[in-house]
């Protein structure tokens, strides 16, 4: 946690000097261009037409929500004029429904007035039923948006929400203008090519020529509401290539000002750095990178169907005791230091933020191997052929899948080698990320299936309320033939005190409750049962040229959040 | 000649549309899910309903002739109506890409400049220059000049281009500053100078792929050199008294070039398919990194449509190298 | 920079027991062969290129098979201690970012590659060279058979692959084992995308043949076809068969690593020259030595296949003989 306020803090400090230094003498435009790097290259501008993050932080640049959250993960008014509440009357007292004020003032690129009519459009929008709208979910238990007057909105939810900061908050969901969409509601969404690419919004820049999964060239917005920005009169936002190629461009090469998502082990980054041309910075949001332990039964003998499902249990991985031991024989902080460096923590809990909802659980910072082996002698695993422990005639090997990625293939051996030397055997094997994360029932090899015995991957979740999240791993979630194998719940975790807790939980209202609830279910999950095995709290990477100011990197929303305030720094 | 060109034309009707078929099945088997980059976030439920509105809740072989309708009947009444000013296409759904939700016609024409400008003329650049080394390597075999001509042949085909690429990147774009190591895909040629900018930053991306498709031709061209340099007929031709130069230059060269001819031939479509590895390390962003990304995102109506223009060029190169054979060498016939 | 190379080559020899020891390259021939193939071995002794090129590539098979039973470390081990470091007694080769033996690395890699390099380009012959001569000789087999390499050619391979992964891997490997489903997958997979362009230039090329007036000679006196075209086609289409064979090595192994990228090829922990290389390109500048030996090796692999294949073929060729 320390590292991780001391991160905050710094990139805290940077926004602050930002936000002061140019105030004096900036203009709108004065900086030139601001080149920035996307490896995997933006394909649309529409957030609600593709949920990728790369989608995402492009069209932030152009769109924005009523509220975003700060590096801190606070939430803080964009386009409301403040952020409603029980106490100023925003929130009503039945949590039923959600007021909010729109700033006055505002206007879109093309000079029409920013109104509650556009927003209450958005939500028309993605809820329309045939559009496939990639961000229902920020809209769920949401019952009408209606448009009070030109500058307030009133959002109705079914039943009482404690967190109603999904919809209009956050990168995922900004507003779109009315004129410009009215069009292509529903069927009519996927026609919209010259909508989709070329959106009409309120942020800093506006699209001059959109190239999909190529290149964007942007341009400051004449009508943008603070006229001393943005300082770039140009932004250019070009794909391709892949993460180490873009770090290179910035850290390297000095091509480019700032590179998204430069995931590379630390010591390329360190010897990236030492070019002196740019820092790689890192932000802490609740991505976690963790096993997955079976707890059904993957064999290949099993007929078709029945595979890693509930009604047959896992021969081994049921003991809790190996559980237990194989999560002890992890060295959590020799991962993070090989894998990611400055950019991960060793972490033992699935919700390591906001602080109210991340449990004290640090006995498994520290690796115990010694102890792990009198864990499975203790309880009855003997050591046998090939210093393979075995207990009733079954072996303790174990196959363990995960994606191809550099770093997981390195965790992969180096796991592996722990766990042999407690005699476990580990056969290792990877997928496709396409595959792996596609989801396709058909395929044998996708994280939701687990035909493997544990698996390795990372998750997280957004905005700053982890309930839905914990709310996935229910005996109900756990994939099946019965829902298609779309479950979260990929250990096929089933503790009937977990669900009536889950089921509790949409109940309380107190912010400190749910958070001592949240702490108990992420035990539960974590170090109780050792269902989930938690490895490293993993930030996310860009790397930034030391000749840009004013980057305060940012994991619970859009990276490029304060584009506007960015700056050529002297 | 013309009937057999005629025949084969027609035969390549239903090839094509059984090729297209056994594409269309092959994506469909083939593991793999347009929403597998949506963020585990996204609730199974709201992907199921994306799902939906991409049209992946019919039936395969209704989606199947949905796309031979887009690509054989909207897309040329669209281009028909672009090029006349009509409006026979109104209404009509174009072939659309599931990742950006936009015409796929419209992102290859986008892509197609930067790849027919790299990928193209390095593949010119590699048949300038493995034709001459071919043909001097082999008349003059195991001299110093055939010696080289191996090496860094071999060499440069048995290094991989995402390893030589970034040798380049290095040394030409970091520690010399000479070439950018990004590909602008937006520079226009306008002038004498924006050409200049264009030609550095070609540089790198052409002299990989040239190295790589020279090596292979230039190995085909000298071992076929080889062989015919020792037949009888370059005896007889030499005691007629004829020059060395028309000897080596019109008769061995002409015999020589079917397996090079052949080599060409399947090269040239792969030129459009683009180079998958080079435009990635260059950032060139042409039609290999397209297609490759519509492969990764399961984006069925791109690698569909892709795939198969892909496919008319192979079976359309395909007939101009066998009536090119008959032009080289008059002996083969089809009848 | 080559010389720079090849000294550094003799070293990884030198680190070898064995395999510099071993007598140069002299098998004796077969007893009871054929005059014709002594004929052949005397005229490849001959040739200096191809005899070099043969000591070298005995010395590399050496290297990865009498190798790991000298330097006995497993490639595999995790010396946490000692990662990312230079040559040393301990590991002559350094080792890599989690400290495992390099050396040991490269010879578990290089029976990896070798054997898919090999095998992989065998079935492409194989398979280039019946389809391409069976099409060119008979005319009635020119049609389909040239319509299935076109349709060949235009299958994206990429979703090609991943249907024989979902479909093959499990039953593969539960009938002979992880290592062997998967090497009999990559070979397959290899091999049957790759043979298009060989039996392309195999048919062309006995198109020509077939016209030529020693090829009618040995029609009239009725020579049945199976003897026509190993007697008579295939030695002379010998040339482009060896072009394609070191083309075939060098392409096998580059793609069984491009295959072990896409989680297709062998598990993770299994080396291979092609993913040595691949995994160190991003350290390139801090540690060469990783991506120059993998690099090095599948070059010399290569280079040495040539001129044996040149070699060979310059032996076999009896306009030459006795030059």
């Amino acid at each position: 946690m320390k590292l991780k306020s001391l991160m905050l803090g710094a990139a805290a400090a940077t926004a602050l000097a930002a936000a002061m230094a140019p105030a004096a003498f900036a203009e709108r435009g004065s900086d030139g261009q601001v080149n920035v790097i996307m490896w995997q290259a933006p394909s649309t501008m529409n957030p609600y037409l593709s949920a990728g993050t790369k989608d995402i932080i492009a069209s932030s640049v152009t769109l924005e929500p009523l509220a975003s959250f700060t590096p801190e993960g606070e939430v803080v008014p964009r386009l409301a004029a403040e952020i409603p509440s029980v106490e100023n009357g925003g929130i009503s007292e039945d949590l039923r429904t959600v007021t909010w004020k729109l700033q006055p003032g505002i206007k879109w690129s093309d000079g029409t007035p920013f109104t509650a009519g556009d927003v209450a459009f958005t939500a028309e929008y993605c809820m329309s039923p045939q559009g496939g709208c990639a961000q229902l979910a920020k809209f769920e238990g949401v019952e009408k948006v209606e448009a009070v007057d030109e500058l307030t909105v009133r959002v109705t939810f079914v039943s009482p929400r404690p967190d109603p900061f999904s919809a209009f908050v956050g990168a995922q969901s900004p507003i779109l203008q009315k004129a410009q969409f009215q069009n292509c509601l529903g069927e009519a969404a996927p026609t919209c090519t010259e909508q989709n690419f070329n959106p009409v919004g309120t942020g800093p820049f506006v699209v001059k020529e959109f190239r999909t999964n190529d290149v964007i060239s942007f341009a400051a917005n004449p009508e943008y509401r603070d006229p001393a920005k943005p300082a770039f009169a140009t932004l250019l936002m070009k794909g391709g290539g892949d993460a180490a190629a873009a770090a290179r461009a910035v850290l390297e090469t000095g091509e480019f000002d700032y590179a998204w998502n430069t995931q590379l082990s630390p010591d390329v980054i360190a010897g990236m750095e030492a070019a002196g041309k740019g820092k790689n910075v890192a932000a802490f949001g609740s991505l976690v990178e963790r096993i997955h332990v079976n707890l059904t039964d993957p064999s290949s003998s099993l007929p078709e169907g029945e595979r890693s499902t509930v009604k047959h249990p896992h021969p081994i991985l049921t003991d809790p005791a190996v559980r237990k031991a194989l999560s002890m024989a992890i060295d959590r902080q020799l991962l993070t230091e090989i894998g990611y460096g400055p950019a991960g923590q060793p972490t033992c809990n699935l919700v390591p933020a906001p602080a109210a909802w991340a449990s004290e659980n640090t006995e498994c910072l520290t690796q115990d191997i010694e102890a792990a082996k009198a864990l499975l002698d203790e309880a009855g695993w003997t050591v046998g052929a090939g210093g393979v422990r075995e207990k009733d005639g079954k072996r303790l090997t174990l196959l363990f899948q995960t994606s191809v990625n550099a770093v997981r293939q390195d965790f992969q051996a180096l796991i592996k080698q722990w766990w042999s030397e407690i005699g476990v055997e580990t056969e290792l094997k990877v997928v496709d990320p396409s595959v792996f994360f596609g989801g396709d029932a058909g395929s044998p090899d996708t994280f939701q299936k687990l035909y493997a015995d544990v698996e390795m991957y990372a998750n997280n979740f957004e905005g700053s309320n982890p309930e839905p999240y914990l709310a996935r791993q229910t005996c109900d979630k756990a994939p099946g033939p019965e829902n298609q194998w779309q479950g979260e719940n990929t250990s096929r975790y089933c503790d009937p005190e977990y669900d009536r807790l889950i089921a509790e939980m949409t109940q309380i209202v107190d912010p400190a409750e749910r958070g001592a609830m949240g702490r108990r279910l992420n035990e539960m999950l974590t170090k109780d049962s050792n269902a989930i095995i938690p490895l490293v709290y993993r930030g996310t990477t860009s790397a930034v040229s030391n000749t840009l100011g004013g980057v305060a990197l940012n994991a619970w929303d859009s990276e490029l959040w304060n584009v506007a305030d960015w700056h050529r720094a002297k | 000649m013309l009937s057999f060109a005629l025949r084969r034309l027609l035969l390549a009707v239903p090839t094509l549309l059984f090729i297209s078929l056994v594409i269309f099945l092959l994506l469909e088997a083939s593991p793999g899910d347009p929403l597998g980059d949506v963020p585990l976030t996204v609730p199974p439920e709201v992907k199921e309903r994306m799902r939906e509105a991409l049209g992946l809740g019919q039936a395969w072989y209704i989606r199947y002739v949905l796309w031979l309708k887009q690509f054989f009947w909207v897309e040329p009444l669209y281009w028909f109506d672009r090029a006349f000013g009509t409006g026979f296409s109104q209404g009509m759904q174009r072939i659309i890409s599931f990742q950006s939700r936009s015409p796929v016609f419209d992102v290859i024409a986008e892509r197609l400049p930067q790849t027919l400008t790299v990928v193209g003329m390095s593949y010119l650049v590699g048949v300038m220059i493995a034709l001459p080394i071919g043909i001097i390597s082999a008349y003059r075999q195991y001299s110093w000049f055939d010696q080289i001509g191996t090496f860094i042949s071999m060499v440069g085909f048995s290094l991989p281009t995402f390893f030589t690429g970034v040798v380049l990147i290095i040394v030409f774009g970091i520690k010399l500053q000479w070439f950018p190591s990004i590909y602008d895909t937006t520079h226009r040629v306008t002038d004498w100078d924006s050409f200049l900018v264009q030609l550095r930053q070609m540089a790198m991306p052409v002299a990989v792929l040239a190295l790589y498709n020279a090596a292979q031709i230039s190995r085909f061209m000298r071992a076929s050199m080889l062989d015919n340099l020792r037949q009888d007929y370059v005896r007889t031709a030499r005691a007629k008294g004829l020059s060395e130069r028309v000897v080596v230059l019109k008769h061995v060269l002409r015999n020589s070039l079917i397996p090079v001819v052949t080599v060409i031939a399947l090269g040239l479509p792969a030129v459009f398919g683009g180079a998958i590895i080079t435009e990635q390390v260059f950032k060139v962003n042409g039609l290999g990194q397209l297609l490759i990304l519509a492969i990764h995102a399961n984006d069925m109506p791109m690698v569909m449509t892709l795939t198969f223009i892909f496919a008319v060029l192979i079976v359309g190169f395909t007939l101009i190298a066998d009536l090119l054979y008959g032009v080289l060498d008059p002996r083969i016939r089809y009848d | 920079m080559t010389d720079r190379l090849l000294i550094e080559e003799s070293a990884v020899n030198a680190a070898a027991p064995g395999a510099e020891a071993l007598p140069p390259a002299d098998p004796p021939p077969e007893t009871h062969a054929r005059s014709q193939s002594r004929d052949i071995w005397r005229q490849f002794r001959n040739h200096r290129g191809a005899m070099l090129a043969l000591v070298l590539f005995v010395a590399i098979l050496l290297f990865v098979g009498i190798g790991p039973l000298v330097w006995t470390i497993d490639p595999g081990f995790v010396d946490i201690r000692a990662r990312n470091q230079g040559f040393s007694a301990a590991h002559p080769l350094g080792t890599d970012q989690l400290g495992r033996d390099m050396l040991a690395r490269l010879m578990a890699g290089g029976q990896v590659s070798l054997a898919v390099g090999l095998t992989a380009m065998a079935v492409a012959l194989t398979l280039g060279s019946l389809i391409g001569i069976g099409s060119g000789y008979f005319r009635r087999l020119d049609a389909p058979l040239m319509r299935l390499t076109e349709l060949f050619l235009a299958l994206p391979l990429l979703p090609l692959l991943l249907l024989m992964v979902t479909l093959f891997r499990e039953p593969l490997g539960r009938a002979m084992g992880p290592a062997g489903g998967t090497f009999l997958l990559i070979v397959s997979a290899i091999g049957i995308t790759s043979w298009m362009q060989t039996a392309r230039i195999l048919r062309g090329e006995v198109l020509g043949l077939k016209e030529r007036e020693f090829i009618l000679a040995a029609q009239s006196i009725g020579t049945p076809a199976p003897r026509m075209i190993l007697r008579h086609v295939l030695p002379n289409v010998i040339s482009p068969i060896v072009v394609a064979a070191t083309l075939g090595i060098a392409t096998a192994i580059i793609t069984e690593s491009a295959l072990s990228f896409l989680g297709l090829g062998f598990p993770p922990d299994f080396p291979t020259w092609g993913r040595l290389l691949y995994d160190a390109v991003d350290q390139m500048q801090m540690y060469p030595w990783r991506v120059v030996l993998p690099g090095l090796l599948i070059s010399l692999t290569v280079l040495s296949v040539n001129y044996i294949g040149d070699g060979l073929r310059d032996a076999m060729d009896p306009r030459i003989r006795g030059r």
